[in-house]
């Protein structure tokens, strides 16, 4: 039986001319209908450049395809070579034959146009229908894709929804009209754990239901473990090893997949936490960082003349500490606060209620610095600055002046994050994202502070990048009893560097205690729902439940104020947040005792 | 919508200080407009005859009392009278401002019908050799002045092809419109001609930003063909800049185009003006001043509700 797709000996090649260069060197791989194929590597591995050609999407992008053959099995029965297709052929071909999905569903929808024009504008191109049969079409296909409410969701604009439900709008748009072939480039990597999990279901199901080839592309072996039937590995444009799921997984042949499959933090639900620091007496250490009954709200208004309807209670009651040398990973979904809760202790934004205390215990200094480290390393370092300018900020911004002491501390502090001494006279620029990461941590250590914030801080980092600058903030922690808070919707990477975990939900603590505890038997209905949803290795091809339950609204009424939270503890080191529904149960309960 | 009428409330307000400003800088100017008006012959007058002159034209007050004259008129639809042409203000331009109009929308139409086309074509065909030569025609068209570019075409057409302006007597349009087009058609393609560069170059420059959007890469991986890729998903979301360019230079030309007239012969807005600075025309000055302001305004609130048309975002808010 012929392939759906086999492609042999491709190039593609950026440039024109003599500055052409070549950034797939030679790929060949074969696609069953129905099969699935991931497609694994770290940025500048080739693997967009290789998806993007195959719907010859890549040529838009000053990409060309040098050679090789992309031999792709049509409905009809033919066999073309995408590689040579004319443009008008792949026209046709592309949404008729081939869909695909990307990393942005945010930037990858028409602002200006509904999202129900926009479906309907792939039924209008590949099947020609118009007006109540295109109508119809889209509906069907958001149903399709679970969206609740679609008829009225057809007249919304991208800006007015969510991002799971903009992929959502992706997905029904990409198999509108019954694709052979599903390409989907990093479709998860901008959303949320669980909304994450969500579209992950989703796929699995609608594969499952439409038979299409789906070629999956992605940074995370969590999630290739869920959904592919075969893997392969690319490295600076070339295939270094593919073959079945299971073989990859369990038998890597080539170095640089070992290395991969290492470097990806797993989640291994608690079992892996860190074991160097031990909250054992609570008395014997005070705490670095103590934050009590934090609560940041937004005004909100309306109307003409700004009438006000409330606020947003964006961080409600917030109690936490830290002590010298620990990691509090505070984890959530977007909207859960735990930015919002962070940038509150920076000053950035201004408390509505509670205070937070940072006492050095070095010194004794109460007014000792919190500095931070910011998600995205490209844009958090000024480009006109040099390296000394970058790390003399924090001393000038702190009232001292950069003395021959202070130079001798950059140096000293270059060396130790693992950059050239010789980086104090470079730009921003000539760095990688881990080394700019790198700079940034120097940065934020130039004042000695006792309490460091780390907002994402390895995000943005390719998995391998990650797990070194992760060790460096680990070493950094014992060397200088720092105190982290760590803010990440991670959950791998959390249970990599946290000591104790504090969940966020809407705005409030969920539950927070020991990262074991809270990893390995959450309590709380939320974290156990996070946790359920993230991917890991040893859940294979393990298939979520749909779930389309929205996050509550944050707007309150004008002078609103939430019910004294009560706390259920749950071991040494372990709470959990009672929720009303269950504190009814529980009077229910006493009355029917009595 | 609120945004609209958040526009509306500070209208008043802009108008309040435009209104100050001219009355201040055109008694800044020296001079006075009883010499101005009678020239060497002012020299003649007694001092009582000038004094008369001053009472009749209301100049004999303080600053605060012309001003609150003037403005007190202004709101009952008086601007006062020209002394130099001794008519309302209102009357004097209300002659010269259908000219004004019909030019600057003749060169707007001549703008946006060669402009956008041109600059779409420019970014399709990013870097290859037609987009270098829109981008040096547009080039040459920015950096030309307009009295050059004027003179270049009548030479050229009477030259070249014995066709002459038509001079003399200005036809409105309601009277003749084919008379009045041949008038005006060869100054409104000179203002129009820097105004089409500008939009070229403004919108080639929108339209590439926006083809390297991924909703573009979005729409081609549907199948769009490439005419669909630019005209419904490319273009309505460069629009923003080339309507807010082209509302300021519109603007501008309302407020008339005084090489242009002069070279033309045309009694339009601009000229109006610049006379009646040289003639410390206080009141027309000051009339014509605030009317071009108010046309601006009028104009700007025009651009704002085209961006509500044009962008969902500005008309629906945040997310629902």
């Amino acid at each position: 039986m012929t392939k759906l797709l086999s492609v042999s000996g491709l190039k593609v090649g950026f440039g024109r001319g003599d500055q052409m260069r070549a950034v797939v060197h030679g790929v060949d791989f074969e696609l069953d209908a129905g099969e699935t194929l991931a497609i694994v590597g770290e940025s500048g591995s080739g693997k967009s450049v290789t998806a993007l050609s195959i719907n010859r999407l890549v040529d838009y992008g000053g990409g060309r395809i040098l050679d090789g053959r992309m031999d792709f099995l049509t409905a009809g029965g033919e066999v073309i070579d995408l590689a040579r297709a004319s443009d008008r052929r792949m026209e046709k071909i592309r949404g008729g034959e081939i869909g695909m999905i990307f990393q942005e569903p945010m930037t990858s929808l028409n602002p200006v146009l509904t999202i129900g024009e926009q479906i309907a504008e792939a039924f209008k191109l590949q099947r020609g229908l118009s007006g109540s049969a295109a109508r119809a079409a889209t509906l069907e296909a958001l149903d399709r894709v679970r969206i609740p409410d679609a008829a009225r969701r057809l007249k919304y604009y991208p800006h007015q929804l969510s991002g799971g439900m903009l992929q959502r709008v992706m997905i029904a748009m990409a198999l509108a009209t019954n694709p052979r072939l599903l390409i989907a480039d990093e479709p998860t990597t901008a959303l949320d754990v669980s909304v994450q999990a969500q579209i992950m279901a989703l796929l699995a199901e609608l594969r499952r239901e439409t038979g299409t080839g789906l070629i999956f592309i992605t940074h995370d072996m969590g999630l290739v473990a869920g959904i592919a039937d075969r893997v392969m590995v690319m490295q600076a444009g070339e295939v270094v090893e593919q073959g079945p799921l299971d073989r990859i997984l369990d038998r890597p042949e080539h170095p640089y997949t070992r290395h991969l499959l290492k470097a990806v933090p797993h989640f291994s639900g608690g079992r892996h936490v860190r074991r160097d620091h031990h909250r054992t007496d609570k008395t014997a250490t005070s705490p670095t960082l103590t934050v009590e009954g934090m609560t940041v709200r937004f005004p909100a208004t309306a109307g003409l003349l700004r009438r006000s309807i409330g606020a947003i209670h964006a961080v409600e009651n917030v109690d936490f500490d830290v002590i010298p040398g620990e990691t509090l990973a505070i984890v959530g979904e977007s909207g859960s606060g735990k930015s919002t809760t962070a940038r509150a202790l920076l000053g950035l934004v201004k408390p509505h209620r509670g205070t937070f205390a940072v006492v050095d215990e070095r010194t004794g200094n109460r007014r000792k610095p919190v500095q931070m480290v910011f998600q995205n390393p490209y844009a958090s370092l000024n480009p006109r600055l040099d390296v000394e300018s970058l790390l003399a900020e924090p001393v000038r911004a702190s009232g001292e002046r950069v003395d021959d002491a202070v130079r001798a501390r950059m140096a000293r502090l270059l060396e130790r994050v693992g950059l050239p001494v010789d980086s104090i006279r470079r730009y921003a620029h000539e760095f990688s994202g881990g080394q700019r990461q790198r700079l940034c941590i120097a940065r934020a250590l130039m004042v000695n502070p006792a309490v460091l914030v780390l907002d994402e801080a390895v995000s943005a980092l390719d998995v391998s990048v990650q797990a070194k600058v992760l060790d460096l903030l680990i070493d950094l922690q014992n060397e200088m009893k720092l105190a982290y808070l760590f803010v990440s919707h991670d959950m791998a990477v959390v249970e990599r560097i946290a000591h104790r975990v504090a969940v966020l939900y809407a705005g409030r603590i969920v539950e927070i205690g020991a990262a074991e505890a809270v990893l390995s038997s959450p309590q709380h209905a939320y974290t156990r729902r996070l946790i359920a949803a993230v991917p890991t290795m040893e859940r294979r091809r393990e298939i979520f439940k749909l779930d389309t339950a929205d996050i509550p609204t944050l707007l309150r009424p004008p002078g609103y104020e939430p019910a004294q939270t009560l706390w259920r503890t749950c071991g040494d080191d372990h709470q959990v947040r009672i929720e009303v529904d269950d504190r009814e149960e529980q009077s229910h309960a006493a009355a029917h005792r009595q | 919508m609120n945004y609209l009428i958040r526009r509306l409330v500070t209208f008043p307000l802009v108008m309040f200080g435009v209104s100050v400003l001219v009355f201040v800088a055109i008694r800044l100017v020296p001079g006075d407009s009883i010499t101005a008006m009678l020239g060497t012959e002012a020299g003649l007058l007694t001092p009582e005859q000038r004094q008369s002159l001053a009472v009749y034209f209301g100049l004999d007050q303080g600053w605060f009392s012309q001003y609150w004259r003037w403005i007190g008129g202004v709101f009952s639809g008086n601007l006062g009278v020209s002394v130099t042409y001794g008519k309302p203000v209102l009357t004097v331009i209300l002659e010269r401002f259908p000219l004004t109009l019909e030019l600057a929308v003749l060169a707007m139409l001549i703008a946006l019908g060669v402009g956008l086309p041109l600059g779409v074509f420019a970014a399709t065909r990013n870097e290859k050799r037609s987009d270098l030569a829109v981008r040096i025609f547009a080039m040459i068209g920015q950096s030309t002045p307009s009295f050059v570019i004027g003179l270049l075409i009548i030479y050229v057409l009477s030259a070249g092809f014995g066709i002459l302006p038509s001079m003399g007597e200005f036809v409105p349009f309601s009277q003749d419109p084919l008379g009045n087009l041949s008038q005006l058609i060869l100054p409104a393609m000179t203002l129009g001609l820097s105004f089409t560069a500008s939009v070229t170059r403004i919108s080639r420059s929108a339209v590439l930003d926006v083809l390297g959007d991924d909703y573009v890469r979005t729409a081609r991986s549907k199948g769009a063909p490439k005419a669909r890729v630019i005209w419904r998903h490319a273009l309505p979301n460069a629009l923003i800049p080339v309507v807010t360019l082209s509302g300021v230079e519109f603007g501008y030309l309302l407020g008339g185009a005084v090489l242009v007239e002069q070279i033309f012969a045309l009694p339009g807005l601009g000229r109006l003006v610049l006379d009646a600075i040289l003639q410390r025309d206080y009141a027309l000055v000051q009339g014509s001043v605030l009317f071009v302001a108010l046309n601006f305004m009028v104009v700007n609130l025009l651009v704002d509700l085209t961006y509500v048309l044009l962008d969902p975002r500005i008309r629906l808010g945040g997310r629902s």
